[in-house]
């Protein structure tokens, strides 16, 4: 390895959010998920980087689908995986998470995948433990490798992020999604737009380095991307919104809004989708211009590329602590 | 401890501080039992002729009343694995704190005479500093019945309120403050409208959104600031506010004191010296009620201590152990110790050029003893012989696993400090020094 490429590339023992990281960092995992990607599509044998070690998906939320995607990247690298999920485990029996860390720690994993419901929580479990932390979502905070996933699909159909024209739309107040989406397009060089009512999108989000939009046609005017987010049940009768047919109507993305986007606009989505809420199903199976099913895609490759830079960089924190 | 009289004791050499009066020269103070015999420029010298007495040689050190602290959790009875009435003792004196007044939300709660009597006999015992509670406005603290005041100030309690709960009820309120007024009792309320600060774990603003936290809206406490301030004035009744955060409470007090309404307040060492960055990486050691403002408040609470719109500094004292804050943000508990660092943290307003040593220290001395009317915080001859002797200048750093205090949960924890307090006199016994 060359001093350049020592220089240039990812070497946190950790991926707890991607507020913070340079450019060159994301880039690095970015280009490795890239080469996955292609492998991954080939069907061909890769180099078992995480053989013999051992990767826990520590979920205290649920989750089907970004859970699966870590098992399968972890897998095709080939770690020993052990999911545990909150049903199963001592967490409803009154152990902190703290304890938890402490506890997995004894096991001696190599990475430890968490999702957890409070901001925050993945930043304190990996004060308290000996290996690797991947964030896969906290609270409302950050989710980082979905931000990586989408940065990746984009790039493999727009050639490059930079100066382009992404409208994020729907809950961002309550989203991890958009906060990592904010952090990584903005580094990367693209103009970010925010698109929702304000009781979902206060005006000092902008601080985060986008611009606030509440009409969603004025949002989507000639942008290059447009991602939807995901719309909880339970902010849609009376709390945050009236019913679901005014979001429907104002901010529901159909053919009449789409079409003040640039004609090839990219259409992604995280998953899983309310259809009739967020999104007209017609417009979400759009094969043209609909980069969804994509995404799930380039989620396994872009986990497959953080596991193996954190695996990497795990080791020199290990030689260095002596452990 | 011993609880014997100590005979006559002269404190000499020391810069004599009274704020009630702005006396502020060179002397001593000097005591018989628990009582000030004398005090003034006569017993300056170190080395004077003091007869059969004992001298304290205070080196210099400033010398003013014993420090009155007006919120205080102290969590016994019904949470000891918290705090305790001798470790709160323990660490007020090592504060310099010889009064202290504790909030009813206690198991069982303030609101019945015999816990009065409980909580003040238990003190007394000890002899440490004082503890004077407040009483609850309403039965168990639930906001609705009115707790028996009038007899419950009889049996001791200084003032009423619902502590860290807000009453949110306009009407019941309204109908405490007219029925206080009765007794001429006073009012504290925790400003803090619950519905608009529910699930909220920090300060509304650009930190919030960047940390993915739920913010507490300033206006939360602005609104039940303003309706109470209309209520007072409605009803006559007297209303303090504790721990005010936000600039907007001040204008509004401000104005309300202009027209002559019956309205106090106080605010924590926190608010003047923290903004809300404090929390970043989600320390949950600076989780407090009310949150940590924005910087533009900070600066309105120090320009409302130095106008004198804001009476009283009162430490807000509130322990919780590690497994109340060891937490991810949103789980963690609300509150900060604050005992021992009172005096240190106020005294900021002084040294950063803010205050006088005089208009600092009255803060937390007879300005809140006037306001809860106990007769402590001024030098006055055939007064309790409640003293701090402190170092104004003295440096050091606050470490959180040094504190007396059973909970460690500082938001200073690692801030160097200016200033500490070197002795600390109540009823004429040395309690602390250092």
């Amino acid at each position: 390895m060359s001093t350049r490429d020592r220089e240039l590339r990812f070497t946190h023992r950790h991926l707890l959010g991607i507020e913070g990281l340079y450019p060159f960092e994301l880039t690095d995992i970015l280009d490795r998920a890239e080469r996955y990607a292609a492998l991954n599509r080939q069907r061909a044998a890769i180099e078992p980087l995480l053989e013999g070690r051992t990767v826990i998906n520590l979920f205290f939320e649920n989750s089907t689908r970004t859970r699966t995607s870590f098992e399968r990247a972890a897998k095709r690298l080939g770690a020993d995986v052990i999911n545990m999920s909150v049903a199963t485990s001592s967490i409803k029996k009154g152990e902190t998470l703290i304890d938890t860390a402490v506890t997995l720690n004894a096991m001696h994993p190599d990475v430890l995948v968490v999702r957890h419901g409070d901001s925050g929580a993945v930043e304190l479990l990996s004060q308290k433990v000996n290996c690797a932390v991947l964030n896969a979502g906290d609270g409302t905070h950050e989710h980082p490798t979905q931000a990586l996933l989408d940065a990746l699909t984009i790039r493999r159909r727009k050639g490059s992020i930079t100066g382009l024209v992404v409208a994020i739309c729907g809950d961002i107040l309550h989203s991890r999604v958009a906060r990592s989406n904010i952090h990584l397009l903005s580094a990367m060089g693209a103009q970010v737009r925010l698109v929702a009512p304000s009781t979902l999108l206060p005006s000092n989000m902008g601080i985060l380095g986008a611009e606030v939009y509440h009409d969603m046609r004025e949002g989507l005017k000639d942008v290059d991307v447009v991602m939807m987010l995901r719309l909880q049940k339970e902010r849609m009768e009376g709390a945050y919104l009236p019913s679901q047919r005014e979001y429907f109507h104002f901010y529901g993305l159909d053919y009449d809004k789409l079409s003040y986007a640039k004609e090839d606009a990219l259409i992604m989505h995280p998953g899983p989708m309310n259809r009739g809420v967020e999104i007209d199903s017609d417009v979400a199976d759009d094969i043209e211009r609909s980069a969804i099913q994509e995404q799930v895609e380039m989620g396994v490759a872009a986990r497959m590329a953080c596991l193996e830079v954190v695996t990497a960089n795990l080791e020199d924190w290990r030689k260095e602590n002596g452990l | 401890m011993s609880l014997k009289p100590q005979g006559r004791v002269v404190y000499v050499n020391a810069r004599l501080l009274d704020p009630a009066t702005g006396l502020d020269v060179m002397g001593g103070v000097l005591t018989e039992n628990e009582k000030i015999v004398d005090f003034g420029a006569g017993y300056a010298k170190a080395d004077g002729e003091y007869g059969d007495v004992s001298v304290v040689d205070c080196e210099g050190a400033c010398l003013c009343p014993g420090l009155v602290d007006i919120r205080v959790q102290l969590r016994e009875p019904g949470e000891e694995h918290k705090g305790t009435l001798k470790i709160a003792g323990v660490a007020a004196t090592s504060g310099g704190i010889t009064s202290m007044v504790c909030l009813p939300n206690t198991t069982p709660v303030i609101d019945d005479m015999s816990v009065v009597e409980f909580v003040a006999r238990r003190a007394r015992m000890l002899g440490l500093t004082k503890v004077y509670p407040y009483g609850a406005i309403t039965k168990g603290l639930e906001g609705k019945d009115m707790a028996e005041m009038g007899m419950l100030s009889e049996s001791g309690a200084v003032a009423f309120t619902d502590g860290v709960h807000a009453v949110s009820s306009a009407k019941v309120m309204r109908k405490a403050l007219a029925y206080a007024r009765n007794y001429d009792l006073l009012l504290v309320q925790h400003p803090e409208e619950p519905s608009l600060a529910a699930g909220g774990d920090m300060n509304s603003g650009d930190l919030a959104i960047r940390m993915g936290l739920t913010g507490i809206p300033a206006v939360a406490e602005v609104i039940m600031v303003a309706r109470d301030v209309r209520l007072a004035e409605d009803t006559g009744g007297r209303l303090h506010f504790g721990h005010i955060s936000t600039a907007e409470s001040i204008d509004i007090i401000r104005r309300a004191k202009e027209r002559g309404v019956k309205v106090t307040c106080d605010t924590a060492p926190p608010y003047f010296s923290l903004n809300e960055l404090a929390v970043g990486e989600y320390r949950t050691f600076a989780k407090l009620s009310p949150p940590l403002r924005s910087e533009e408040d900070r600066q309105a609470i120090i320009q409302g201590l130095k106008d004198g719109v804001i009476d009283v500094v009162a430490s807000d004292h509130a322990p919780e152990d590690e497994d109340s804050k060891r937490l991810p943000f949103a789980q963690a508990a609300f509150g900060g110790v604050g005992l021992e660092t009172l005096l240190s943290i106020t005294l900021e307003l002084y040294h950063n050029g803010h205050m006088s040593l005089l208009d600092c220290l009255k803060t937390v001395t007879c300005g809140p003893a006037d306001i809860v009317g106990l007769p402590a915080g001024r030098l006055e001859k055939g007064a309790s012989a409640d003293l701090c002797i402190f170092d104004p200048d003295r440096g050091w750093k606050i470490d959180a696993d040094q504190l007396a205090s059973k909970s460690k949960n500082s938001p200073f924890d690692g801030r160097l400090a200016q200033g500490r307090c070197l002795r600390t006199v109540i009823d004429g016994r040395t309690v602390f020094e250092l």
